[in-house]
C-alpha cells in the first residue's frame, strides 16, 4: 500500500551523484524552488555527490573532459567577456587550472545573482528538504556522521526508493 | 488594474536570478495574511513564466503581471 492521499503534496525525489560545482547546483537549485511551491522533496546523495552535505564543503570545477563549459572572463570590456577562450586540454591539465575555472565561475555565478552552493544548500535546509546521505559510500569513501551537517539523514537505496516510489518527479544528476 | 491594487508588501528581487525570486516570494507570501496582496518586483527574464508556475502549483492568485520601466512587476494575492 504505497498510494498516497490524493490530496497529498506532490514530491520529488532527487538522486545527486556528482559532486563538482557545476553539477551540484542542479538538485540544491530544483529542491529549493520545488519546496517553495509547497512540494516536499528528497534528495540522495550518493557517489561524488556525498560530499555535498559535507560541513565544509568547496566544490570546484574543471574544464578539463568538460568541452561545452564556456570559459567566459567575468569582468573587463564587454566585448572580451563574450569570448569562450578556446583552452588547450593541455593547458587546462596544468596544476592551479581548475581552482581558476572555479574561481572565474563563483565570480560570474555572483555577478549574475546566482546563490552560491551554501546559500542554497541552506535554503533546502530551511525549507526542510530531506537531505540523504548515502550510508554506503559513506563506508567506502571512509567519511563519519559527524564530517556532515546535521541537517541530514543517512540512508540507503530502500530507504531513497521507497521515497520516490510515491514521487510525480524523479532525476538523476 | 495595477494602479488601484495597493499591495499589502513589496518584494523586490531586482538583479537575483533564479531560484531566488521564487524562494523569496514564497517566503514572503507566507508573512502577509490569506487576503492580502503581496507586489514582487524582479528583473530576472525567466520571473515571468516562473512566476505563474509558482502561483499555480501554490494555489495563490496571480492577479496581475507587467512590466514597467524594464522591470517585471507581479502582484498576488495570498489564498492559503
Amino acid at each position: 500500500m504505497s498510494r498516497r492521499d490524493p490530496d497529498a503534496p506532490k514530491r520529488l525525489a532527487i538522486i545527486a551523484s556528482k559532486g563538482t560545482l557545476d553539477f551540484a547546483y542542479p538538485p540544491f537549485i530544483l529542491g529549493s524552488t520545488a519546496a517553495a511551491m509547497g512540494w516536499e522533496v528528497g534528495i540522495f546523495f550518493t557517489f561524488y555527490g556525498l560530499p555535498l552535505l559535507l560541513r565544509n564543503y568547496d566544490p570546484k570545477v574543471s574544464p578539463l573532459g568538460n568541452p561545452a563549459m564556456p570559459l567566459k572572463m567575468p569582468f573587463g570590456p564587454p566585448a572580451l567577456r563574450q569570448i569562450s577562450w578556446p583552452i588547450p586540454a593541455l593547458v587546462e591539465a596544468l596544476p592551479g587550472f581548475s581552482l581558476l575555472a572555479t574561481s572565474l565561475m563563483e565570480q560570474t555565478f555572483k555577478q549574475k545573482g546566482v546563490p552560491s552552493l551554501l546559500e542554497l544548500r541552506q535554503l533546502c535546509i530551511d525549507a526542510g528538504v530531506n537531505l540523504i546521505a548515502c550510508q554506503m559510500t559513506m563506508d567506502v569513501f571512509g567519511f563519519k556522521k559527524e564530517d556532515f551537517i546535521p541537517e541530514c539523514t543517512v540512508g540507503g537505496a530502500a530507504t531513497f526508493l521507497e521515497f520516490a516510489a510515491d514521487a510525480d518527479v524523479s532525476l538523476f544528476v | 488594474m495595477a494602479e488601484v491594487l495597493q499591495p499589502d508588501r513589496v518584494l523586490d528581487c531586482s538583479g537575483l536570478l533564479c531560484p531566488l525570486p521564487v524562494i523569496r516570494t514564497s517566503k514572503a507570501i507566507k508573512e502577509i495574511a490569506i487576503g492580502q496582496v503581496l507586489k514582487v518586483i524582479a528583473t530576472d527574464p525567466g520571473a515571468p513564466a516562473d512566476m505563474e508556475a509558482w502561483a499555480r502549483q501554490t494555489g495563490n492568485e496571480l492577479i496581475d503581471a507587467h512590466e514597467e520601466n524594464g522591470t517585471y512587476v507581479f502582484f498576488f494575492r495570498r489564498l492559503r
